[in-house]
C-alpha cells in the first residue's frame, strides 16, 4: 500500500530549480533512502514534502490525499513528522520537556503527555538525560532527540534528515539499532543519508537525487552498481 | 517550603492595609500590584511565547478607555469596565494580532511599538468617543479612602499570577515555550504557531486590559498620552520584566516592587528627579550586562556575588 506519493514535483527558487519533475512512492513499512551529492535537493524535497515549502509544480499525496500547499503543523497532525539536518532542539527546555512539548499533539493530559516522553525517551536512550537543558547535550544526543521529539508526536511516516551525520562509530551503530527498531513499530521512515554503509545496509530502496533530477531508484544493490549513480558521485569526488 | 511561598505572600499583602499604612504608602503598594498584574500579562506573551511587545500600552490604554467610555457615554460604573475590557480587549488582540503575528522577531517588536504610538494618535483624534486630548475625568470617586482599591487591584493581581502559572504548566504553556525557543521546530512538531501565538497575544492583551480599567477607576482621570504612553506604558512594562526576571512567575512582583520604589526615590531626591529616565536606562543596561534573566532568574547568581563579598580571601 502506498503510504506517501510525490507526483512530479519541482520546487523553482527565482531561476533556480532546486527539485525538478521527481516523482516515487513510499509503500508502508518500507524504509526509502534518499541519496545524492551535496545540493541535490535532498532536503529542499523534505521540505517541500513536510509543508515548509509549497511545490512549483506537482503535488505530494499522504494516505491517499493531497497534503501539498497544507501547513507543516497541519501535515504534522496527519502523521507526518520530520527531523532537521540542522538540529533545532528547544534550546532553554530540558531533553523532557522537549518531548514532552511535542507528546501533546495527540494526548490532552499533561500525566499522559509525560507518560508518552519518557517511554519514547527509553526507546531513544535518551532516558537518563532527560533533565539536561538540551542546550548542553553533545551533537550525537541532540540528532537522537530530534528522532525522540519527531517520535512523540506518533507518526505513521517519518522524515529522517541526516540523522547520523557527525556521530561517532558506536554512536552510529546504536542508532542503526533505533532505526530498525522504529520500523519494527510499524513506521515507515525516509531517509536522507551520506553515509553509503549505513544506507546500504538498512534501505529496503533508494532514491537519487542529483542537481534536483532524481537519476535513479531500486534496491541498494542496484543503485550500487548503476553506473549514473557511480558517475554522480565520482564526478564530484573527482573535482573536490 | 516552596509550595507555600505565593501563600505567605498573600497572606502578608493581605493584612498590609490593616496595620495602618499612610495613604502615600498605600498608593505605592496599589502601583506596585497593578504593574506586577501587567508585568505578568507581558510575561506570559514577552517571556513565555517569546513576542517581545514594545507595545502593550495598546492594551492597557484600551482597556482603560472601556472603562472610561463606558461612564462618559453609557452613563453606568466605571467598574463595568473591569468585565468589558475583558471582552473588549479581546477582539482588540485578536485584530492586532492578525496584523503583528505575521511578522518575527525584531520586525514584530517594531510593529508593537507602532501599534502603542497609532491607538495613542487614534485616541487623540477620536474626540466624539475620547475626549481628545483632554482626556476622560470620573467625576466622583468611589471610595476616597484606597483600601478597597488596594483589595481589588490584589485580586486582579492574585487571578494573572494564578491563570498565569496554570497555563504554563499546562499543554498552552509547553506550546508557548515550544515557539518561542524554534518556531520552525515548533510548527513541524505538529504546533499551530499562528494560533497559539493568537492565544498568548489575546491572554496577554486582555489580563493588560484588565489592568488598564482598573487605572481608570482608580486615579479617576485618563489621557491618551498617559494611558497610551510609550515610555510610561510599552518600555516601563519591559524593565519590570526584565529587572524582576524573564518568563519566572515572581519575577514581575519583584521588578514592579523594584521599579517603583526606585521611580519614587528618584523622584523625590532634588536636582535628580528630572533624570529618573536616564537613571532607569543606566539601570537598564546594568541589569542586562550582569543579570541577563533578571533578578529572579539569576538569584543564585547574587546569592554568590553576596557570599563573595562576604569572606575575604
Amino acid at each position: 500500500m502506498t503510504l506517501l506519493e510525490v507526483k512530479r514535483v519541482s520546487m523553482f527558487f527565482g531561476g533556480l530549480a532546486a527539485i525538478s519533475d521527481v516523482s516515487f512512492e513510499i509503500g508502508k513499512g518500507e524504509i526509502l533512502g534518499l541519496i545524492g551529492p551535496n545540493g541535490a535537493g535532498k532536503t529542499t524535497l523534505f521540505n517541500v514534502v513536510n509543508g515548509f515549502y509549497e511545490p512549483s509544480r506537482g503535488e505530494v499525496f499522504f494516505k491517499g490525499q493531497k497534503i501539498s500547499g497544507l501547513k507543516p503543523h497541519q501535515i504534522c497532525k496527519r502523521g507526518l513528522a520530520r527531523t532537521f539536518q540542522v538540529v533545532k532542539p528547544l534550546q532553554r527546555m530540558s531533553v523532557l520537556d522537549n518531548v514532552i512539548a511535542s507528546a501533546f499533539l495527540r494526548v490532552k493530559s499533561k500525566t499522559e503527555a509525560e507518560e508518552l516522553a519518557h517511554e519514547t525517551l527509553r526507546f531513544t536512550g535518551l532516558y537518563n538525560e532527560r533533565d539536561v537543558t538540551s542546550k548542553g547535550l553533545p551533537l550525537g544526543k541532540r540528532k537522537k532527540l530530534e528522532i525522540a521529539r519527531a517520535l512523540a508526536t506518533q507518526p505513521d511516516l517519518l522524515l529522517l534528515d541526516e540523522s547520523f551525520a557527525g556521530l561517532n562509530p558506536a554512536e552510529l551503530d546504536e542508532s542503526i539499532g533505533i532505526i530498525r527498531n522504529i520500523r519494527d513499530k510499524g513506521i515507515t521512515i525516509m531517509i536522507i543519508e551520506h553515509h553509503m554503509k549505513v544506507i546500504m545496509s538498512i534501505s529496503d530502496r533508494i532514491v537519487v537525487l542529483s542537481y534536483g533530477e532524481k537519476i535513479a531508484e531500486g534496491t541498494p544493490q542496484e543503485i550500487g552498481n548503476n553506473p549514473v549513480v557511480i558517475e554522480a558521485y565520482l564526478g564530484e569526488a573527482q573535482s573536490a | 517550603m516552596k509550595r507555600f511561598l505565593p501563600l505567605v505572600v498573600l497572606a502578608v499583602l493581605a493584612v498590609l492595609p490593616v496595620i495602618g499604612l499612610s495613604s502615600y504608602m498605600m498608593h505605592i503598594l496599589i502601583l506596585v500590584l497593578m504593574w506586577s498584574a501587567v508585568g505578568m500579562a507581558w510575561n506570559l506573551l514577552g517571556g513565555y511565547c517569546g513576542q517581545v511587545s514594545f507595545g502593550h500600552a495598546a492594551y492597557f490604554g484600551v482597556g482603560a478607555y472601556t472603562s472610561g467610555i463606558i461612564y462618559t457615554k453609557l452613563g453606568l460604573s466605571p467598574w463595568l469596565g473591569i468585565p468589558a475590557s475583558i471582552v473588549v480587549v479581546t477582539l482588540f488582540s485578536l485584530v492586532l494580532g492578525f496584523i503583528v503575528l505575521r511578522l518575527r522577531g525584531p520586525f514584530f517588536a517594531l510593529a508593537t511599538l507602532a501599534s502603542g504610538e497609532v491607538m495613542r494618535v487614534t485616541a487623540e483624534n477620536m474626540v466624539d468617543l475620547t475626549g481628545g486630548t483632554i482626556g476622560i475625568m470620573i467625576q466622583q470617586r468611589t471610595w476616597v479612602e484606597k483600601t478597597w482599591y488596594y483589595y481589588i487591584i490584589l485580586g486582579i493581581a492574585v487571578v494573572v499570577f494564578v491563570l498565569v502559572r496554570a497555563l504554563i504548566e499546562s499543554k498552552l504553556g509547553y506550546y508557548f515555550v515550544a515557539i518561542r525557543e524554534d518556531q520552525d521546530a515548533a510548527e513541524s512538531l505538529g504546533i499551530n504557531t499562528t494560533l497559539y501565538k493568537t492565544i498568548a497575544l489575546c491572554l496577554s492583551g486582555a489580563l493588560t486590559g484588565m489592568a488598564g480599567a482598573f487605572y481608570t477607576n482608580y486615579m479617576g482621570y485618563i489621557d491618551p498620552h498617559v494611558v497610551f504612553g510609550l515610555h510610561d506604558i510599552s518600555i516601563i512594562t519591559i524593565m519590570i520584566v526584565m529587572v524582576g526576571g524573564v518568563a519566572t512567575a515572581w519575577g514581575p512582583l519583584v521588578g514592579a516592587l523594584i521599579m517603583v520604589m526606585l521611580a519614587e526615590l528618584i523622584r523625590s531626591l532634588p536636582g535628580l528627579g528630572a533624570a529618573n529616565q536616564t537613571l532607569f536606562g543606566i539601570l537598564l543596561i546594568v541589569i542586562i550586562i550582569f543579570l541577563p534573566n533578571g533578578i529572579v532568574g539569576d538569584h543564585r547568581k547574587i546569592a554568590r556575588l553576596l557570599r563573595l563579598g562576604r569572606t575575604p580571601s
